[in-house]
């Protein structure tokens, strides 16, 4: 599945944008110009990532400030533990597309009925 | 550096002996806490922990399986401080043994204040530990009339946390408005209004005379003669800095550790962290204890950084102070210094709607940021501030 998120001029460096996605993904666009996506939920409560403080590969969670490495996921600072998952990006024609991951988190959400 | 102790194995301390290990220190390291419970994280003390939504493994600060090669006593408490030459400083533990150390972190905290002559009634708690959350959780569950004294941060999310339960709840402020020290008197009031709006009694000003009872609490006794029912109190009425310990070691004790902006204190080779320390705040111009989760996650990576640059180093100035509350389904976030500020205007939202940013301004310069309900909106102020405040400390 291949879900278009926005366009890419649409998309200011140092700016993110939600999808409503099941569950929510965040798309980060950094300074460098390289853009990201990770589940937009914080692993830690309900705060919504995209609404973080964005520096260099990171974000700040805009609610107890658990940072989450956009690469890999990882979180490397409570009160957060477990880290998000990542989806990979494709920036096709100036549009920006997720490839969400197909991960046991989304299983997770099948399963107790959520989904 | 061949031993570091740190003192207080709380959020700060363990922050503290994460970034002595980041930043390369690979000597003896010592933890001293005086909980017999490994590091954990507060503030679900007043919130899901009390209301019985996580339970105790959830407030494990460490992360699975981590290690910091560090020497942990726990269940003992630091009772005096021996401050020798820079090179060496005797930490003395309450069970007469003491620890050498060349350099010390002290994180000891903040201890809640007390009513007189609270301790002999049952059903009278405070909230600052894992110990007291599980006796006020074990009262709460009796449902009944619960009176919050003090409207902070702690006693509101209390009331909060006790209304979603169940409980009948008042709330008795000794000011005439609640947060008016964190917030100032016009968002502190506006705030405060989602006490009523959940059907919490708010009565402010006036004090609290006595308690009654014998044995177990019944009632509170205001300074104007009104008698309220209680059958479970909570006396939050703010936190004393722990530095009883520190009386005679010859650091600058004035209501916390005396630092300097990079968490230095007037003796070499010690620096104080988080609720107990008072830091040298540039934005203010003036020493300030900052007695919020994320200044005591953040500030220690400064201080350790000073700490093993043996002084040299000048670390980066620390963002404007930042703090979170949960009250109602609410999400209050601030950051700044609002006593700084001569004016405040909501510049988002509205009020009424229980959703809205305030910005607070010194001569038109913006100084605080209050969001109510305004996650995203917020983030981007509270980044203007630490820039604009990087601009003019830098
Ligand atoms: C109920 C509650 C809710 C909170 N909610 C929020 C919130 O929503 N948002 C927010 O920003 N902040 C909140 N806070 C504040 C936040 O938890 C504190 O700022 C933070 O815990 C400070 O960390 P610290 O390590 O400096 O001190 P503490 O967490 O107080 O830890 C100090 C430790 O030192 C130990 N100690 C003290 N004296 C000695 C001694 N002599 N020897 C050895 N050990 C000693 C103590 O036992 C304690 O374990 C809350 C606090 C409480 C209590
Ligand atoms: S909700 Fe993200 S760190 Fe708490």
């Amino acid at each position: 599945m291949k879900i278009p998120a926005c366009r890419l001029a649409d998309l200011p460096r140092g700016e993110a944008c939600r999808l409503d996605s099941d569950p929510p993904i965040a798309v980060f666009h950094t300074e460098d110009g390289e853009v990201y996506a990770i589940d937009d939920t914080c692993t830690h409560q309900d705060a919504s990532l995209s609404d973080g403080w964005l520096e260099g590969c990171e974000v700040e969670c805009p609610l107890h400030a658990s940072k989450f490495d956009l690469r890999t996921g990882g979180v490397d600072s409570p009160p957060a533990k477990r880290p998000v998952r990542t989806h990979q990006v494709l920036v096709e024609d100036g549009m920006v597309y997720v490839l969400p991951s197909p991960t046991p988190c989304a299983a997770v959400h099948r399963a107790e009925g959520r989904a | 550096m061949k031993t570091v102790a740190v003192v207080g194995a709380s959020l700060a301390g363990l922050s503290a002996a994460r970034s002595l290990r980041e930043q390369g220190y690979d000597g003896r390291l010592v933890l001293i806490g005086g909980e017999p419970h490994r590091p954990y994280d507060r503030p679900p003390l007043s919130k899901e922990f009390l209301a019985g939504e996580i339970d105790e493994d959830a407030l494990a600060l460490e992360a699975e399986g981590e290690d910091l090669a560090a020497v942990w006593e726990l269940g003992v408490r630091a009772v005096g401080l021996d401050t020798g030459s820079w090179a060496e400083h005797h930490v003395r533990l309450a069970d007469g043994r003491s620890v050498r150390a060349h350099g010390i972190v002290i994180a000891t905290g903040a201890a809640a204040r007390t009513l007189p002559a609270s301790e002999r009634l049952d059903g009278v708690h405070v909230l600052r530990t894992l110990d007291d959350a599980r006796a006020l959780r074990a009262d709460l569950a009796r449902g009944g009339r619960l009176v919050v004294v003090g409207g902070g941060f702690i006693g509101a999310e209390v009331a909060s946390t006790a209304r979603r339960l169940g409980l009948d709840v008042t709330v008795v402020e000794a000011a005439p408005t609640p947060l008016a020290g964190p917030l100032g008197t016009q968002m502190g009031s506006l705030v405060s209004r989602l006490h009523a709006d959940h059907g919490v009694r708010l009565l402010c000003g006036t004090g609290v005379r006595a308690l009654a009872g014998t044995g177990r609490v019944e009632a509170v006794v205001l300074d104007d003669g009104r008698r309220l029912g209680a059958d479970t109190v909570v006396v939050g009425v703010g936190a004393r800095p722990g530095t009883d310990w520190l009386a005679g070691s010859g650091l600058d004790l004035d209501d916390g550790v005396r630092c300097d902006a990079a968490g230095r204190t007037n003796i070499p080779g010690i620096v104080a962290v988080g609720d107990c320390a008072a830091w040298y705040e540039p934005a203010v111009g003036a020493h300030r204890r900052v007695e919020h989760w994320t200044g005591a996650r953040e500030r220690p990576a400064a201080a350790v950084a000073a700490l093993l640059s043996g002084g040299r180093g000048v670390p980066e100035p620390p963002r404007p102070p930042y703090f979170w509350s949960d009250q109602y389904g609410s999400r209050i976030q601030f950051a700044g210094y609002a006593a700084e500020a001569d004016s405040v205007t909501v510049e988002e939202g509205a009020a009424a709607d229980r959703s809205f940013l305030a910005v607070y301004r010194s001569a038109g310069r913006p100084v605080a940021v209050l969001g109510l309900n305004q996650t995203r909106l917020f983030t981007r102020w509270r980044r203007r501030l630490a820039t604009a405040e990087a601009r003019t400390a830098g």
